[in-house]
């Protein structure tokens, strides 16, 4: 199947515009973000400078898991909504109705999703460092601005807010209420943080070559869930609301 | 000719050619052991304003999903705007028609023309612009394009929703009880735009169970109860269910009617009804008529009127609706 990009682009920026108007979303994306960036900080502040390599490495570590908690959070709350949310509202039939076909449809939804929560996880991890560069002593700056803690954040920051935003659609095109959706929205998204944690923590000793395959690992799950909900998006079930 | 039992139906057909806008033969679609509609054929030509009617739980809303491609139908065939309904053909369907469902569905936090630009996008339509402000202009909502439409009356949403039902200029277009819940002001609103589109030529499958809707709009009805009912123009459908008959009424009550009545011309039989009123099956009312009028004169009765009884499409319908609860009893 050919994707048709103009019929993204219509569900992408009905989404966006709909999000600016809605006062839950726009509270719930300024609200978590300023959370998860003081928590680091003054995980960040307490570190004392005397502190032992590994001790400086496993403070730093938290303080980056608390990033990370940005695309699992902010995007499962938006992609448990996506359809059951539709369907509540009346609004799923009449997009049904038109020639959209359900892999547009799906990725229409998962960029809206996808979109603003990079920009809010990068924007506060950018102000994260610059905080760390401008306010925190040279040795604890520079133990931040260590290639594996950037890359680390970089690379799993969209990695995890693409699972999150697959389960959450695919809870979302499976239950019939929109609360019940983004409570499981949200515990479906753990499983992979509760594994960055484990690395962050050196609970699993931290490497490199370890974060690759992890993150490498979660771009194949990734792609497969998208395949999943794919085949799990039934126009005839989604529209008369049958198991 | 009418038909009353499952068959394709082309009777009164105005389709402007021999290609007809929506076939279906022998469709049928179960849910598990509940059947939603059962061996369900007939034609609509193209430009036909064609009535869907039947009670609540009917199928009428299942059969234009299925239709629309948005759910398989288990068994029997259909086309629509020419093209065979299969999954694979969804796409191309779902191009040249249009549904408006019974709930305008409209995203409330936006506004009128942002509803419309999402689904110009959807239609991947070449000129969306041009399309919104047509389409705006067909429902005259154009000076309330920038409100946010959750600030809209029902009737108002109603209207925004036609105006998304016509913005990719469909080939076919299905209406799913489009005036439930509006008052009377805004249904007759909603009737004129349907009669403007119907002079445009717009083939229409108006589903309701507003009967003097159907009879005012509707070239052809069926009548749907599971399985299809009736099919016809309304006045065939009336002539076909209800013998034709004279209403007689005059000052007071004649001691002997019978004498009067009996063996009458085209007077097949008659019933007394309250204070001098009588009602005359007829083969012919204008024929017989002036008969009755003649034979009343003859027996001193004061006539105040003689009319033909009309029976609504209501009375169709009930009578049908009445012979299927009457057969589930049974």
């Amino acid at each position: 199947m050919n994707v048709h990009w103009g019929r993204v682009r219509a569900i992408f920026r009905k989404e966006l515009r709909d999000y600016r108007r809605n006062r839950f979303v726009m509270g719930s994306m300024a609200v978590l973000p300023v959370i998860f960036v003081a928590l680091p900080m003054v995980q960040l502040f307490r570190v004392q400078v005397s502190m032992s390599s590994p001790a400086l490495n496993l403070h730093i570590g938290l303080s980056l898991l608390y990033l990370l908690a940005i695309p699992t959070f902010i995007p499962s709350a938006l992609a448990a909504y996506s359809v059951v949310g539709e369907r509540e509202q009346g609004t799923l039939e009449p997009v049904l109705i038109t020639p959209i076909h359900r892999q547009e449809f799906l990725i229409g939804k998962a960029l809206a999703a996808f979109v603003p929560t990079l920009v809010v996880a990068y924007a506060i991890f950018g102000i994260f460092l610059a905080a760390a560069a401008i306010f925190a002593a040279p040795g604890i700056a520079s133990a931040v601005f260590a290639g594996s803690h950037l890359l680390v954040q970089l690379l799993f920051t969209p990695l995890l807010a693409g699972w999150s935003i697959w389960v959450g659609i695919a809870v979302s095109t499976r239950v019939s209420d929109v609360r019940a959706a983004q409570q499981l929205g949200v515990l479906a998204s753990l499983p992979p943080l509760v594994i960055v944690a484990l690395l962050s923590l050196n609970v699993i000793p931290p490497s490199l070559w370890l974060a690759l395959g992890f993150a490498a690992a979660l771009l194949i799950i990734d792609g497969l869930a998208w395949r999943a909900v794919a085949s799990m998006f039934d126009r005839e079930r989604l529209i008369t609301g049958r198991k | 000719m009418v038909t009353r039992t499952a068959g394709v139906d082309t009777a009164g057909s105005v389709g402007s050619g021999d290609r007809s806008a929506v076939v279906v033969e022998h469709l049928t679609k179960r849910f598990g052991s509940r059947t939603a509609f059962d061996d369900v054929s007939f034609e609509v030509g193209y430009g036909e304003v064609f009535g869907f009617l039947g009670p609540n739980g009917a199928g009428k809303t299942t059969t234009v999903r299925t239709l629309g491609t948005l759910i398989a139908p288990t068994s029997g065939s259909a086309m629509v705007a020419g093209i065979p309904v299969t999954a694979e053909n969804g796409p191309a369907i779902r191009t040249r028609i249009s549904i408006m469902p019974e709930s305008p569905g409209l995203y409330l936090r936006l506004t009128v023309t942002e509803n419309l630009e999402c689904f110009a996008g959807l239609y991947s339509l070449p000129d969306p612009r041009g399309s919104i402000e047509r389409a705006l202009a067909a429902v005259n909502l154009t000076d309330r394009a920038g409100d946010v439409c959750g600030s809209l009356s029902k009737g108002l949403r109603q209207r925004v929703a036609l105006a998304r039902a016509v913005l990719n200029e469909p080939t076919v277009l299905f209406l799913d009880e489009p005036t439930s819940g509006l008052d009377p002001v805004a249904a007759r609103e909603v009737h004129d735009l349907i009669t403007s589109m119907r002079e445009r030529g717009v083939t229409i499958f108006l589903t309701t169970h507003r009967l003097e809707e159907a009879e005012r709009l509707c070239h052809r009805v069926a009548i749907l109860n599971t399985t299809l009912r009736l099919i016809g123009r309304p006045a065939e459908l009336r002539a076909q269910l209800f013998s034709r008959t004279l209403d007689v009424r005059t000052r007071s009550a004649m001691d002997d009617p019978g004498r009067v009545f009996a063996g009458l011309t085209g007077v097949r039989s008659w019933e007394r009804g309250p204070a001098g009123s009588y009602a005359l099956t007829v083969t012919d009312p204008d024929a017989a008529a002036p008969d009755v009028a003649r034979a009343l004169v003859r027996a001193g009765a004061d006539i105040l009127s003689i009319a033909e009884s009309h029976h609504s499409l209501e009375d169709v319908y009930l009578e049908l609706i009445d012979e299927d609860v009457e057969a589930k009893r049974r």
